[in-house]
């Protein structure tokens, strides 16, 4: 018998709101987060807008406990200050029998921005035109002159979870994993089988991540996977509509607190919701395209629903990776349409990313997130900027409005760069 | 059903003492070290010139033919980790659309990826080289650099740096369609994957597993940061292959180092049924976090410990069964005794090994290093030296393994643990006795 695993407490620092209900009454009222860039001059790139995080001050967030994470980079301040909420939320701060150990940490997060000036002050310097490459020599005395221990130290990709672990004194697991886009879905699934093996009571997990930097638009910018839609920004995220043109990139972090449901209930939490099924899978195909049959979402959400122990038919509303590039809305809806039958035209879909951009690492802790209010307030967020129907994807994906609805059972699915495929079956949590 | 039972079946190490289990079983047995002054690149100017670096080895050796042209798209890291996983593949005798055009032994559906991975550094000289088309007088414009300079580089650019691209392109070659996760714990990463990669074939989602890790630090920015935050010795430069010392008194860092290993894990009845060579059972894991201010550990080692219960705990096995530990020590002053001191307090007297003095710290990739080996110590009966420990530090007070031996080995635990950021995790293996 599984052990089962239900959430106890919810935090995120998004471009569309820094707390729970502010980002949640915003994606209800549909409003669009997507601005031009102001964290750098993005006015000559291919796209200039993206979903930005703004005001958010980690000084004041952290007040007494600011001093020990003063160097964290973006991502990490992020993280910080959605798994405060979280954990606050969920009062186990006032958990006294809670074994620091058997509480961790497991996180899906993106690296922390390249130190721009120094990074490129230090590469132009000790450019070389004549022999076409860098002379190390000069590289090696600019960069010891500009370059600073700690910002470097904290672009690894485990500091977020180091800082979250400090901060709240978890000494239980310590992991970060990094899928791209599909991140911090697996981490939540690989944290619920850590609580299920009985590694651990406790665990932190989500995401966090900002590529809003300007290596990180050139990556996608090159990919083309960015919309360049910069004459109508507010819109230009557009999940399964015809006129989609790539995705919008956005940032911030979004944490859970998951415990295991005797833990949780012994110590008399609210219990928000179950995590009652987790499906991963790999294309297995090409770095840069998704198998075009949907293969790999197909097994993740069927692997997801079987280890829930449910059928399609009594999946209320599918929370999709939809990102707004031509080919992934295109192929999740294949996907969904191959695992639900006839049924898939019944199922309300809908992508917030129209609204906040994409996360990257930290979409996928973002979207389960929306599900579990969902299923407390009994509302499905919408797909926005939805006017042009793609005789391709013909699914319900409840356009524009937010929809009043029975919840129960919500199915998340998060697709990552290069094939990883994971899916989340969140259900409301009965005794 | 009873418990599914996980056992090592492939290795594929790729290091500076070897590429393969052949060369690398040899090296560990001589005490050959790697170390020795940075070819890769001029580091005339850097305080610590030396490194651990993998010998001229062509990645199309490794690789199927009809996927050759993505090679282009393998930064250094994720050419090290294709490599690991086509040697412990074939070294496994198992059957992957990687290495075999016609039969296939495992069905790809429950075939997983799990790999550690680090922070991979962009190709400096590709890089600049766009930068530098933006640039005027020396003055970078970021201006013309999104009108133009950014078309210099290749459209698939980022995709050589994203760190779940090791997993990736080891799952294509494989076809290895069962979950494919990433680890990015800097120099834990890659006992987290195989700790990660275990459970996932005892809850059945998978029947085997590629898993471990892979990094090269043998660039500016490797170097840089290193040694950046004090991780490297400056002193050894004249004398390289003493230069990485665990344990030792006179220990006074680290060098840089490429390199990682994949390993097969198998379910015990797959690896039967088709009669695998067995190296080692995987019996238990224990995982933590501890640090005292991000840069250094725990001061007294509590973190570790705890791990090391947890190991055992899982394992079901008691502190005086174990005869040997395979540490994670790299001859950094702080690091190397805080481990000494849990190994001590949890497993006594136990003998210690580290095998960092060959090569020195390939991040991300280290961890799998050490579960080879150790594998390699339970199917071969023997313990390699630390080399350059000459005398033990009385702050380290374990019981060093200093000359390569000939014994058994029954049950063993690796260490493996991240410099800065206080994960820290510890395997439990045993002899597999047939």
């Amino acid at each position: 018998m599984k052990r089962r695993v239900v959430i106890t407490g919810m935090g995120c620092i998004t471009p569309l709101g820094q707390s729970i209900e502010q980002a949640w009454s915003r994606l209800l009222a549909g409003e669009s987060a997507i601005d031009t860039t102001e964290l750098f001059d993005a006015r000559t790139f291919p796209t200039t807008f993206s979903a930005q995080v703004r005001g958010y001050d980690l000084r004041e967030r952290l007040g007494e406990h600011y001093p020990l994470h003063r160097h964290a980079a973006r991502n990490s301040g992020f993280a910080l200050g959605a798994a405060l909420q979280a954990w606050q939320s969920s009062g186990l701060g006032r958990a006294a029998d809670l074994d620091r150990s058997a509480a961790g940490v497991y996180l899906g997060s993106g690296e922390g921005p390249v130190d721009f000036d120094p990074f490129i002050a230090t590469a132009i310097g000790s450019w070389d035109a004549a022999s076409g490459k860098l002379d190390t020599r000069k590289w090696a005395r600019i960069a010891y002159r500009c370059m600073d221990r700690l910002r470097e130290l904290e672009q690894d990709p485990n500091m977020p979870a180091a800082h979250v672990a400090k901060l709240l004194d978890l000494r239980g697991p310590n992991l970060n994993c990094l899928t791209a886009c599909a991140a911090s879905t697996q981490a939540i699934g690989e944290a619920v089988e850590q609580i299920r093996y009985g590694d651990a009571e406790v665990m932190l997990s989500g995401g966090t991540h900002s590529m809003i930097h300007p290596l990180g638009v050139t990556g996608f910018n090159r990919l083309t996977a960015l919309s360049t839609r910069n004459d109508q920004i507010k819109s230009s995220s557009r999940p399964f509509d015809r006129t989609r043109d790539g995705f919008v990139l956005g940032e911030g972090a979004g944490i859970v607190v998951l415990e295991s449901e005797e833990f949780a209930r012994k110590r008399g939490a609210t219990i928000l919701a179950e995590i009652a099924g987790y499906g991963s899978s790999a294309d297995a195909y090409r770095i840069t395209d998704i198998h075009e049959t949907g293969r790999g979402g197909i097994a993740a959400m069927r692997a997801a629903m079987a280890d829930a122990g449910v059928e399609p038919d009594s999946i209320d509303y599918i929370s999709a990776h939809g990102t707004g590039t031509v080919d992934n809305d295109k192929i999740e809806t294949l996907a969904v349409k191959s695992v639900f039958g006839e049924r898939a035209y019944r199922v309300p879909i809908s992508s917030i990313k129209s609204m906040m951009g994409h996360l990257i690492a930290a979409a996928g802790a973002i979207e389960v997130i929306a599900c579990v209010l969902a299923l407390r307030d009994q509302v499905l967020p919408p797909t926005t900027n939805y006017c042009e129907a793609d005789p391709e994807c013909d699914l319900d994906y409840v356009p524009n409005q937010p929809r009043k609805a029975t919840v129960r059972t919500c199915l998340s699915n998060s697709f990552g760069f290069g094939g990883q495929n994971d899916t989340l079956i969140i259900t409301n949590y009965t005794p | 059903m009873a418990e599914r039972r996980v056992v090592i079946t492939g290795l594929g190490p790729v290091s500076p003492i070897g590429v393969g289990k052949d060369q690398f079983l040899a090296s560990l047995r001589s005490g050959r070290v790697a170390v020795d002054g940075i070819r890769a690149f001029d580091a005339a100017e850097f305080p610590c010139r030396i490194a651990g670096e993998i010998a001229e080895f062509s990645c199309k050796d490794y690789v199927p033919k009809s996927y050759r042209k993505s090679i282009k798209v393998m930064a250094r890291d994720i050419e090290l980790a294709v490599v690991a996983a086509d040697c412990a593949v074939r070294d496994s005798g198992l059957k992957t659309k990687g290495v075999s055009d016609g039969e296939i032994t495992v069905d790809s559906t429950r075939l997983g990826v799990n790999i550690g991975a680090g922070l991979i550094c962009p190709d400096l000289n590709e890089l600049t080289f766009a930068l530098a088309s933006a640039s005027n007088d020396g003055q970078f414009s970021l201006e013309a650099w999104g009108r133009e300079g950014m078309n210099n580089l290749t459209p698939l650019w980022l995709l050589k740096y994203l760190p779940n691209m090791l997993a990736c392109h080891v799952s294509i070659i494989h076809d290895a369609q069962a979950p494919s996760n990433t680890i990015t714990c800097a120099e834990a990463s890659s006992q987290l994957a195989i700790g990660e990669a275990w459970r996932t074939i005892k809850r059945d989602c998978a029947d085997v597993c590629l898993c471990g890790g892979a990094e090269s630090k043998v660039n500016p920015m490797g170097l840089l940061r290193q040694d950046l935050i004090g991780r490297l010795t400056r002193s050894h430069n004249d004398s390289p292959a003493s230069a990485v010392r665990p344990f030792d008194a006179k220990r006074d860092g680290t060098v840089i180092a490429e390199g990682g290993a994949v390993v097969v894990l198998e379910d015990l009845e797959h690896a039967k049924r088709r009669e695998g060579r067995i190296y080692g059972e995987m019996i238990g894991l224990g995982a933590g976090f501890g640090t005292h201010d991000f840069l250094n550990p725990d001061r007294n080692g509590d973190a570790l410990a705890v791990v090391l219960e947890k190991a055992l705990a899982d394992a079901q096995v008691e502190a005086c069964d174990v005869d040997l530990v395979v540490a994670f020590a790299c001859g950094l002053p702080e690091h190397d005794r805080v481990e000494a001191q849990a190994i001590a307090r949890v497993l006594g007297d136990v003998p210690v090994t580290s095998i960092k003095s060959h090569y020195g710290n390939n991040g991300a990739g280290s961890g799998a290093l050490d579960v080879a080996a150790a594998a390699l110590c339970l199917s071969e009966g023997f313990v390699p030296g630390t080399v350059n420990c000459e005398q033990v530090d009385p702050a380290c007070p374990v019981n060093v393994v200093r000359r390569t031996e000939d014994r058994r080995v029954n049950t063993l635990l690796t260490v493996n643990y991240s410099l800065s950021g206080g994960q820290c995790t510890a395997l439990v293996f045993r002899r597999w006795a047939g």
